[in-house]
């Protein structure tokens, strides 16, 4: 009872005071508000790299050459020759915890078809790259066993690809097409696959027998790398360890040396790109803090004007049966109702710009829910701290003082 | 016999100012029975604020006792004290200390928002009751702003009564008003008086202290008259003859 009259009390004084109590209601408006967009395009940046990741293949294992050493000298790792086919052999032969393996190798020139050219990438590889790729055919075929092995002269292309050589939708399957001044027929077209995490377009592409490439168009006889798929996410790390061994007897690596070159998962991957996403959360979060700290600190400050202005009054309401604790729980309800409306319309806000961060700047968002009932307890507890001190002041008047306060 | 209100007894209060002890009361002693309108007089510096401050709890005694409806407010703490001041005192003040943009009614609900044992539905009741007995029942939704002076006096006048206290103090209730809006205050008190009111006004015009039952006059911390007055002039009275001249 004593406590509703307290609350109403407050209310009043608010309701009194509107375009003060909104002004100071802005500081935390703004600041919860800014911290839950800023938490949602965080989550939404960490959440749309990490769906764009698994998309290229989540339980994809890389093996690079590195760190090779050639008579002292550190090279750099296009140069480096420390893949060959034969490693890529044993890996196939022995290693228990990949699926699927597929050698790499890749350059890039001009591709022609008729009065058509066009830039592209070609990626030399075996016909299980596209298991590895989690990628499908949408017409066509990818190249046989014996082709590969024969160093044929095929290829299946990427939709961009497509595009740019057969402007005017004929159908590409069985018509050649020239790259570097090597004939190439294709064979098959790639799905469509977009861009990925880097803004790279996946679809840039021409594939065909790592043979062909080699020998072909780039004349080397090692490889750039090789690409696996390990049984499951989850095996990935125990795929990279049992690549690495397999590797290093290979490579006749003495225990202590360092390795001449790199294995590495996806998942490795996405952990790195989540820490640096979790960081720019970190960041965001912590200036959209100081923002609501702000609105605290202002909170504070028209709470001791409001204290101040109003010592009569509070001399007033000592004189006609007011205690101390009821003065002071007046101006905190009030304090804390100022925070705490201020903190619903800063959610509504909050959640009115992550939609319209989303839908017209197209950035990814997520808005999660302990992001806004963390935001709103701050802004409570916001309240009730900074407007402590005031209240704490409000309370402490002497009332003869305070009736005859000029 | 009637019941006493209020009794006073060798009450000393001083005050260190710097290195000085100043004293404002040097030991007063009187009882208020239940029914009088005692009017309090003296000069400034003669310790009639402090002994308001000290009737009306807001303030503590040096030395000596009060006792307030049989109450010794010596040992009481500031919550008490507070409750006090809820329950058995109405204030009014010289500058009326209303709160501003604010109803009558709310504002002479005030002191009842502080006592939990009353609903909000009372509380409004008991509010428009008084603002009625003080003459103001059209002006209920009126805020100060919209109110004369007079009227707002009458407001405060109908916050002190709302928690039908014991005694109400008055200090220096007329002093912001012209001389024909303070006889009409003096008539409402001499009316709520005669309703059975016991009032301690202070005060330091003498032809307001006519209008009460009995005069205290202090100068120097001390009592130096306390006397009935045999002859009460009528604020009504008075109030009809202004009226005469001006016409």
């Amino acid at each position: 009872m004593r406590f509703l009259n307290l609350f109403k009390i407050a209310w009043k004084a608010i309701v009194l005071n509107k375009v003060r109590t909104f002004l100071t209601m802005l500081g935390i408006i703004i600041g919860v508000g800014s911290v839950i967009a800023m938490l949602a395009i965080g989550e939404g940046s960490k959440e749309s790299i990490k769906t764009q990741i698994s998309s290229m293949g989540s339980n994809m294992v890389t093996i690079r050459p590195g760190a090779d050493m050639r008579g002292g000298v550190r090279m750099d790792a296009s140069e480096m020759q420390s893949l060959t086919l034969s490693d890529f052999n044993t890996l196939k032969a022995t290693a228990q915890n990949i699926t699927a393996i597929s050698p790499l190798v890749n350059g890039s020139g001009q591709a022609i078809n008729g009065s058509n050219n066009w830039p592209t990438s070609i990626y030399g590889i075996t016909p299980e790259y596209l298991t590895i790729k989690v990628w499908e055919l949408s017409s066509g075929s990818i190249f046989t066993s014996a082709e590969v092995k024969s160093a044929a002269k095929v290829a299946v292309v990427g939709q961009t690809v497509v595009t740019n050589l057969f402007p005017n939708g004929e159908d590409p399957v069985g018509k050649t097409i020239r790259y570097n001044n090597i004939p190439l027929k294709i064979i098959g077209v790639l799905e469509k696959k977009g861009e990925n995490t880097f803004g790279q377009d996946q679809d840039d592409v021409i594939l065909a027998p790592f043979t062909t490439v080699q020998k072909r168009i780039l004349a080397i006889d090692y490889l750039q790398s090789i690409v696996a798929s390990a049984k499951s996410e989850n095996d990935a790390p125990a795929a990279v360890e049992e690549i690495s061994e397999i590797l290093r007897k290979q490579h006749k690596i003495a225990e202590g040396q360092d390795d001449d070159f790199n294995v590495f998962s996806m998942e490795e991957l996405i952990s790195t790109f989540s820490s640096t996403s979790e960081m720019l959360t970190v960041l965001l979060v912590a200036i959209a803090s100081i923002s609501l700290l702000v609105g605290g600190i202002g909170i504070m400050n028209i709470m001791y004007v409001s204290v101040k202005e109003r010592t009569r009054e509070i001399g007033l309401r000592m004189a006609v049966g007011a205690k101390e604790a009821d003065i002071l729980m007046q101006f905190l309800i009030e304090a804390m109702m100022i925070s705490i409306t201020g903190g619903l319309i800063g959610v509504v806000l909050g959640l009115s710009s992550t939609i319209f961060i989303e839908k017209v700047l197209n950035w990814p968002t997520s808005v999660t829910s302990y992001s806004v009932v963390i935001s709103f307890i701050v802004c409570a507890i916001t309240g009730i701290f900074f407007g402590w001190y005031p209240a704490r002041k409000a309370a402490a008047l002497e009332p003869i003082s305070a009736l005859r306060y000029e | 016999m009637k019941k006493t209100i209020i009794k006073v007894e060798d009450l000393k209060r001083s005050f260190v100012m710097g290195d000085e002890i100043v004293h404002a009361l040097r030991g007063i002693s009187f009882d208020i029975k239940e029914g009088e309108f005692v009017t309090i007089m003296g000069s400034s510096g003669s310790g009639k604020s402090t002994m308001l401050n000290i009737l009306g709890c807001l303030d503590q005694p040096t030395s000596g006792t009060y006792e307030i409806d049989n109450v010794s407010v010596k040992e009481l703490s500031k919550n008490q004290l507070a409750s006090i001041r809820n329950e058995k005192i109405g204030f009014i003040f010289q500058s009326y200390n209303l709160l501003p943009r604010t109803t009558s009614i709310e504002n002479v609900e005030l002191p009842l928002f502080y006592n939990s044992n009353i609903t909000s539905a009372e509380r409004k009741e008991k509010a428009v009751e008084s603002l009625k007995l003080v003459g103001l029942s059209d002006r209920l939704y009126h805020t100060p702003g919209q109110l004369s002076g007079g009227q707002q006096q009458r407001v405060a006048i109908a916050r002190s009564l709302v928690n039908s206290p014991v005694v109400i103090l008055a200090d220096e209730a007329t002093g912001n008003l012209d001389t024909k809006t303070s006889y009409e205050i003096m008539a409402l008190f001499q009316k709520l008086n005669k309703q059975g009111k016991t009032i301690v006004f202070v005060t330091h015009e003498p032809d307001i202290a006519a209008f009460s039952s009995r005069t205290i006059v202090l100068k120097d911390g001390r009592i130096i008259k306390d006397e009935l007055n045999d002859k009460v002039q009528s604020a009504e009275e008075a109030l009809a003859k202004i009226k005469n001249v001006v016409d």
